[in-house]
């Protein structure tokens, strides 16, 4: 097992060189000139003095390859670089605004699982009867919908019309139920539908009408061999829905001005603040590749073939 | 009937998208202080925005933006990943391994973060938007591309065209595309209202095209401030996604059922 997991994180390591590598020539050999976004964001007049000046502190005026070096040789130490428009440690700021992101990705990522699974189940024991049609209506219309604008949809009934909820911010576990249902909700149709499709893959199989013969009671047929075989699928989408949450998370984090990485990177973007989109890419890369990683550990433990297989990769 | 719905309701809003500068009763630009905030009339039939805007008008042009981007990305990944996907499948070897090497590395991370990742390095602007939204896609339909090669070139037909004198390139282009156009069409219409909903968002944050255009998720963003006073003019803009993402799943569970019930219970 523990050799499982030094190869798996092993494979990690040529993927987060090839992503930043990537990303760093794409940053710096697109538009513009990196040195006057500086001057910008620093609010310093781009005289020619100031850009040259600029371009030897930044170190832009050595070869690419020594640029990449220099940010991987500080990245190697935990040193990303300062912001150029606070001037602050990016991995600092980084840290400060990913675990309000991480939490609410975590609590739709419960939801996902605490009504995507229970209800796919009781869609399928009732299939074709009102239960399934009603589920399954409000799954087709929930993975069609706007995360965004459930939220606003959200804010309006339950902040403006009933005034039960805080409207923004991130104070009290009763801020965080808006934003992490307008999270989940996407989620938690797919997951609904997978399990819904799943539970009636199990229900036709053979040995559930051995076990019936046994003379096995409904309950335990029901909860150790329906349930815990046709969780295996949705449960291995949920890998996936990891992600679909935490960049859904940053989009709904607007609506909400929950104070996550979302707004942090958005900054980045329009103002091409190049350490804090460096840093902020190899941060959630590692995020991703290590949401990855927990998932296959949790299937090499549950299941030896994968442990023990030549499909490390 | 599921067919047929899904098609009206494509139908109609591709109708509205190209037939927008025609249909709309005003220019979706023209502020009017004068008649700011006012509520559905004969005159403006769906009330006019926080600058006198007309919001019909509006919408009818938001979906020209939103439809074109992604009809435009639809291209864009289907052409790219059939490239690289057949050219790994028919090439195989190095090549093969390598371009599978680089789809995984893009099916890493989630494509929302993937395609802000992009634009953070291109800049905004839809153009970058539908670009970055490409990037971050097109390796699923390489992947898919490639393996109906690998099986298609396993089999016996095609390798009596290669023994009978075809070139690679006409069996690509004679064998594979036909029998791979199927399973494309199935997997690209389940994503079109993904692609919807991603071209969304990300005006929505503000990354796509810029204030005064009109597009529906700009349009949110732009009501955001009145949302209170007037919250019709963030929940019409936001039906209009819904409604388009709705077609589009529709359609694409529709073609599923029809062409590959095998894939039945697949989601994006």
């Amino acid at each position: 097992m523990l050799g499982f997991a030094v190869r798996r994180l092993l494979t990690l390591v040529p993927l987060l060189l090839i992503v930043s590598l990537v990303f760093f020539l794409m940053l710096r050999l697109g538009r513009g000139d990196p040195a006057l976004d500086y001057l910008r964001l620093s609010q310093l007049p781009p005289t020619d003095d100031a850009l040259a000046l600029a371009r030897e502190q930044l170190g832009l005026d050595q070869p690419l390859a020594a640029q990449y070096w220099s940010w991987l040789s500080g990245a190697l130490r935990l040193d990303l670089g300062r912001s150029w428009s606070t001037g602050r440690p990016v991995l600092e700021e980084v840290l400060h605004f990913l675990p309000a992101s991480l939490q609410l990705a975590g609590t739709a990522l419960l939801l996902v699982v605490l009504v995507g699974l229970p209800l796919g189940l009781l869609a399928a024991l009732y299939r074709d009867r009102w239960p399934d049609h009603l589920t399954r209506a409000i799954a087709f219309l929930g993975v069609s919908l706007p995360n965004f604008w459930l939220g606003f949809l959200l804010v309006l009934l339950f902040s403006v019309q009933l005034g039960w909820l805080p409207a923004m911010g991130r104070d009290g576990p009763a801020s965080i139920i808006m934003p992490a249902v307008a999270t989940a909700t996407m989620s938690a149709c797919v997951t609904l539908r997978l399990m819904r499709s799943a539970v009636l893959g199990v229900l036709g199989e053979r040995h559930l009408v051995f076990a019936r013969a046994r003379g096995l009671p409904r309950r335990t047929i029901l909860g150790r061999h329906v349930v815990l075989n046709a969780m295996i699928p949705p449960l291995t989408a949920l890998g996936l829905h990891v992600g679909e949450l935490l960049g859904g998370a940053m989009v709904v984090e607007m609506v909400f001005a929950w104070p996550g990485l979302g707004r942090y990177a958005l900054l980045a973007i329009t103002n091409r603040d190049f350490p804090v989109l460096q840093g902020f890419v190899l941060v959630m890369t590692l995020v991703f590749v290590l949401c990855n990683l927990l998932v296959d550990l949790a299937y090499a433990w549950v299941d030896p073939r994968i442990r023990f297989g030549a499909r490390a990769a | 009937m599921k067919v047929r719905l899904a098609l009206l309701l494509v139908a109609v809003l591709l109708g509205a998208a190209v037939f927008a500068p025609w249909l709309a009763p005003f220019d979706p630009a023209e502020t009017s202080l004068a008649s700011r905030l006012l509520p559905p009339s004969a005159l403006h039939w769906l009330g006019t925005d926080h600058l006198g805007r007309d919001v019909l008008s509006r919408l009818l042009w938001g979906a020209r933006a939103s439809m074109g981007a992604v009809a435009i990305i639809l291209a864009l990944v289907l052409a790219l990943g059939s490239l690289v996907g057949a050219t790994a499948g028919l090439l195989g070897g190095v090549v093969d391994a390598m371009l599978m090497r680089v789809a995984d590395a893009f099916m890493t991370v989630p494509t929302l973060v993937l395609a802000l990742f992009f634009i953070g390095a291109l800049g905004t602007g839809l153009t970058n938007v539908v670009i970055a939204i490409t990037l971050s896609h097109w390796a699923w339909y390489a992947r898919l591309v490639r393996g109906l090669t690998l099986s298609l070139r396993a089999r016996d037909y095609v390798a009596a065209a290669r023994v009978a004198g075809a070139s690679r390139l006409d069996v690509a282009r004679r064998h594979v595309l036909p029998a791979v156009g199927g399973q494309l069409a199935v997997l690209a219409s389940l994503d079109l209202g993904h692609w919807m909903l991603h071209v969304a968002g990300l005006s929505f944050l503000g990354l796509g095209l810029a204030a005064p255009a009109a597009e529906w998720g700009i349009m949110i963003n732009d009501a955001r401030p009145f949302f209170r006073v007037a919250p019709m003019l963030v929940l019409l803009p936001g039906a209009a996604i819904l409604l388009t993402v709705l077609a589009f799943n529709l359609l694409g569970d529709a073609l599923r059922d029809r062409l590959d019930p095998a894939l039945q219970g697949h989601a994006h």
